[in-house]
C-alpha cells in the first residue's frame, strides 16, 4: 500500500522546486538604478537607469543526462523585484548538474502575431515597425554618450541571421543539486551589466551609445553571452 | 451591366443616407453569416488563417468599434479610419503623405487595406510580420497616433462599454492588447475585395469592352509579373524606377533587412480599387493614373536603380497605355467599398 502511494507521489512529483534568483551587479557591485556612477573597462562614467532581458528556455540537467525542459519565457526587470525569481516546480528526482537557459525570444514567437503574459508588447520590449522582440533593454547615461541628453541605449534584438542576437547560456554547478520529494533549492545567479559593456568587445560610449536596431546589435549579444555566472547554491532541503 | 451597377450603387447611397441613424441601428448589426470566411474562387490559400482568432460576430463588431474609435490615439483626435476611409478602399484619398495628431505628417502614403490575409508582411517596406501585430505601429508612432499601447489599454479598461464589447467577444471583460489587436485582425481580415468587373469578367459573368479586353492583355504581358493576379501584387519587394525622393530618402525595403541590394525597393502594391487610392506610390508622387502610366513609358524618368522588367515598358505607347487605363478602371469594387459591414458605425453621430 505505503510503495504504490510512493510511487504514485514519484511519478507525479509535486513541490519539488528549484528557485532562480537573478541578482543584478555592476562588476562586484549591485546594481543601483539611476543614483550610482560606475566605470566602464575605458574608465568612463556612466549610470543605469534600465536593464530588463527575457529568459527562456530554461534547461536543467540530471546527472544521468537527462534534460528537464520548461518552455515559459520570463522578462527579468531590475525595476520589478519580483520578476527577478522564477521558480521552476515539478521537478523530478535526481542529482542536477547544470542550468541552460537562452536570452532572447526564438524566432518562431517573433513572428506569431499577438501574445500575452511576458510576451505582450505593453511590456516595452517590441518593436512595432520592424517586427521583434527586444530581447535585452539596457539604458543610462554617460557624459561621454555621443547621443542626445547623455542617453545610453541598448536595445538588443534580432532573430534573422546575420543579426541573430539569441545566446544560449550553460552554467554548470560547481556541486551538484539534488532534488527529492518536496526539496525546494535555490541557484543564485549573478547576471552583470559590466559584461555587456566589455568582453569581447570593449564598448566606448563615444563612439557607440546607442543601439536600437539591427546595425551593431549582435557586437552587444556576443558580449552579454558571458554576463551571467553562478553566485551561489542554497543546497539545504 | 454598367446601368445596373449605377442602380445598385445610388440605392445603396440612399440607402446609407437614410438609414444610419445610431450604432445600434439595424444596418449595423452583424450576423453570423456576415462573419463567414469565404475564399473568392481562384485565390490562392490565405497567410492569415485565424486559426488562433476564430471570427464571431461580437470579436468583429469590438474590432470594427475600435478601428472606428479616436480613443486609441494620445489625444482621442484620430482613429484607423481616420486614415484608412471606406470609400477610398481604406486608403487615404488626396492625401501624398499621412496625416496624424496635431497635424504631424508622415514619411509615406497610405495604403489600401484590402485582402490583407495573403499578404506575409504588411507596410510599403514588408517591416510587419503578422496582421495581428500591425496595429501596434500606427498606434505608437509619434506621426500617426502617438500612444503607448499600455496607455492605451489602460484607457479601454477605464470603459464601461468596452468591458461590455470586449465581454461579449471573448467571454472576458478583463481588456489585454492580445484580445484588442485579435479583434481588430479579424474587422481587418474580413476586408476582402473580390467583386470587381474584372472579377466577374474572370468568372464569366460580365464582359469586357474590346478596349479593356486589349488593356487586359497588354497587362498581362507588361505588369504582371510584379502586379500578379488575381491580387495584383506578387508580394515582393522591387524597384519600380521612381528615382529617390530627396525630401524623404527613404530606403525602403534596406530599412528592415540591412541588405544593400534591398535599397529602394519598395512592396509591389495591389491594384485592386486603383481608380480610388490615389495619389500613387509609397510617398503619393503621383496624383493620378495618367502621370503614373506616363512615367513607365518614359525611361529616361527611371533610375538607375530600376528593376530590370521596367526597362521594357518603354516600348509600350500612349495608345497601349490608354487601353490599359481601360482595363485599371475594371479592378474598383463597389460592393467593397460600399459593404455595411466594413462602414463607420458612429456616421450619424458624425455628421
Ligand atoms: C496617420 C494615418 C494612419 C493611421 C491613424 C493609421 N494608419 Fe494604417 N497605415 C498608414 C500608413 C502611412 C501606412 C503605410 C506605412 C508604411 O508603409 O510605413 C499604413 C499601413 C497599414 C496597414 C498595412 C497595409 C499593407 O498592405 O501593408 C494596415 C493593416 C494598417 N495600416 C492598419 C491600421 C490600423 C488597424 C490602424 C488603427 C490602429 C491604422 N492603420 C491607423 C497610415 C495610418
Ligand atoms: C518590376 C515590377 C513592376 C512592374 C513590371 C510594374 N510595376 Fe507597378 N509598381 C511596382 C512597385 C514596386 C510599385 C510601388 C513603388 C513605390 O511606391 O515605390 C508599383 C506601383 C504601381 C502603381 C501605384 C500603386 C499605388 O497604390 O500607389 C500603379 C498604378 C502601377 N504600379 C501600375 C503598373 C502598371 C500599369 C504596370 C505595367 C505597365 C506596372 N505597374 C508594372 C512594381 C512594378
Amino acid at each position: 500500500m505505503m510503495l504504490s502511494h510512493e510511487s504514485a507521489y514519484s511519478q507525479k512529483p509535486k513541490s519539488n522546486s528549484i528557485e532562480i534568483n537573478f541578482s543584478h551587479y555592476v562588476g562586484n557591485e549591485v546594481l543601483k538604478l539611476d543614483s550610482v556612477i560606475y566605470k566602464n573597462a575605458l574608465n568612463q562614467d556612466f549610470s543605469v537607469t534600465k536593464f530588463k532581458y527575457y529568459i527562456a528556455n530554461i534547461v536543467l540537467l540530471r546527472k544521468d543526462g537527462k534534460p528537464i525542459t520548461y518552455n515559459s519565457y520570463y522578462l527579468i526587470d531590475e525595476e520589478k523585484p519580483g520578476s527577478k525569481k522564477i521558480v521552476l516546480e515539478n521537478i523530478p528526482i535526481g542529482e542536477y548538474v547544470s542550468v541552460n537557459f537562452t536570452v532572447g525570444v526564438d524566432s518562431i514567437d517573433n513572428c506569431s502575431g499577438a501574445q500575452s503574459g511576458a510576451l505582450d508588447p505593453v511590456n516595452g520590449m517590441f518593436w512595432a515597425w520592424n517586427t521583434g522582440y527586444i530581447f535585452m533593454k539596457l539604458e543610462g547615461t554617460s557624459q561621454f554618450s555621443s547621443s542626445p541628453y547623455a542617453m545610453l541605449e541598448y536595445h538588443i534584438g534580432g532573430f534573422k541571421k546575420p543579426h541573430n542576437c539569441i545566446q544560449t547560456i550553460s552554467l554548470p554547478l560547481n556541486k551538484s543539486i539534488l532534488i527529492a520529494n518536496n526539496y525546494n533549492k535555490t541557484i543564485e545567479i549573478k547576471t552583470d551589466v559590466l559584461e555587456i559593456l566589455k568582453t569581447p568587445i570593449s564598448i566606448n560610449f563615444s563612439t557607440l551609445s546607442s543601439v536600437t536596431d539591427f546595425n551593431n546589435a549582435t557586437i552587444i549579444a556576443d558580449n552579454y553571452s558571458d554576463m551571467f555566472s553562478i553566485l551561489k547554491l542554497n543546497d539545504e532541503k | 451591366m454598367k446601368s445596373k451597377i449605377y442602380i445598385v450603387v445610388l440605392f445603396t447611397a440612399s440607402f446609407i443616407i437614410l438609414a444610419f441613424v445610431s450604432p445600434e441601428d439595424p444596418y449595423f448589426l452583424i450576423s453570423k453569416k456576415d462573419v463567414r470566411l469565404t475564399i473568392p474562387k481562384g485565390f490562392p490559400e490565405p497567410s492569415y488563417t485565424f486559426k488562433n482568432n476564430k471570427i464571431t460576430p461580437a470579436g468583429f463588431v469590438l474590432g470594427r468599434k475600435l478601428f472606428y474609435d479616436p480613443i486609441l490615439s494620445k489625444d482621442s483626435t484620430i482613429s484607423c479610419g481616420s486614415c484608412h476611409q471606406q470609400f477610398a478602399a481604406f486608403s487615404h484619398i488626396d492625401h501624398g503623405l499621412a496625416h496624424g495628431i496635431g497635424g504631424r505628417i508622415g514619411k509615406r502614403n497610405v495604403p489600401a487595406l484590402q485582402n490583407l490575409i495573403w499578404n506575409k508582411e504588411f507596410m510599403w517596406d514588408g517591416g510587419i510580420n503578422h496582421l495581428e501585430v500591425q496595429a501596434i505601429a500606427p498606434i505608437t508612432h509619434k506621426d500617426e497616433m502617438d500612444e503607448n499601447l499600455d496607455h492605451v489599454i489602460l484607457k479601454l479598461n477605464q470603459r464601461n462599454d468596452y468591458r461590455i464589447a470586449f465581454y461579449k467577444a471573448f467571454k472576458d471583460s478583463t481588456v489585454t492588447s492580445e484580445k484588442m489587436l485579435k479583434s481588430l485582425t479579424q474587422f481587418m481580415g474580413l476586408m476582402i475585395s473580390a467583386n470587381s468587373k474584372y472579377d466577374k469578367y474572370i468568372l464569366g459573368k460580365a464582359s469586357f469592352s474590346e478596349e479593356e479586353k486589349k488593356g487586359l492583355a497588354l497587362f498581362r504581358n507588361n505588369c504582371a509579373s510584379c502586379h500578379k493576379e488575381p491580387l495584383f501584387s506578387d508580394n515582393t519587394f522591387k524597384s519600380n524606377g521612381i528615382p529617390v525622393n530627396t525630401i524623404l530618402n527613404d530606403v525602403g525595403r534596406k530599412k528592415i533587412t540591412g541588405i544593400e541590394s534591398d535599397q529602394y525597393k519598395f512592396k509591389v502594391p495591389s491594384l485592386r480599387n486603383i481608380e480610388l487610392t490615389f495619389p500613387y506610390m509609397h510617398d503619393g508622387r503621383f496624383r493620378n493614373l495618367t502621370e503614373v502610366l506616363n512615367f513607365y513609358r518614359d525611361s529616361t524618368k527611371h533610375s538607375a536603380y530600376s528593376d530590370p522588367l521596367i526597362h521594357k515598358l518603354s516600348k509600350l505607347s500612349k495608345e497601349d497605355m490608354k487601353l490599359i487605363h481601360a482595363f485599371l478602371l475594371t479592378l474598383t469594387d463597389k460592393t467593397f467599398v460600399y459593404d455595411r459591414r466594413f462602414a463607420d458605425p458612429n456616421f450619424s453621430r458624425k455628421q
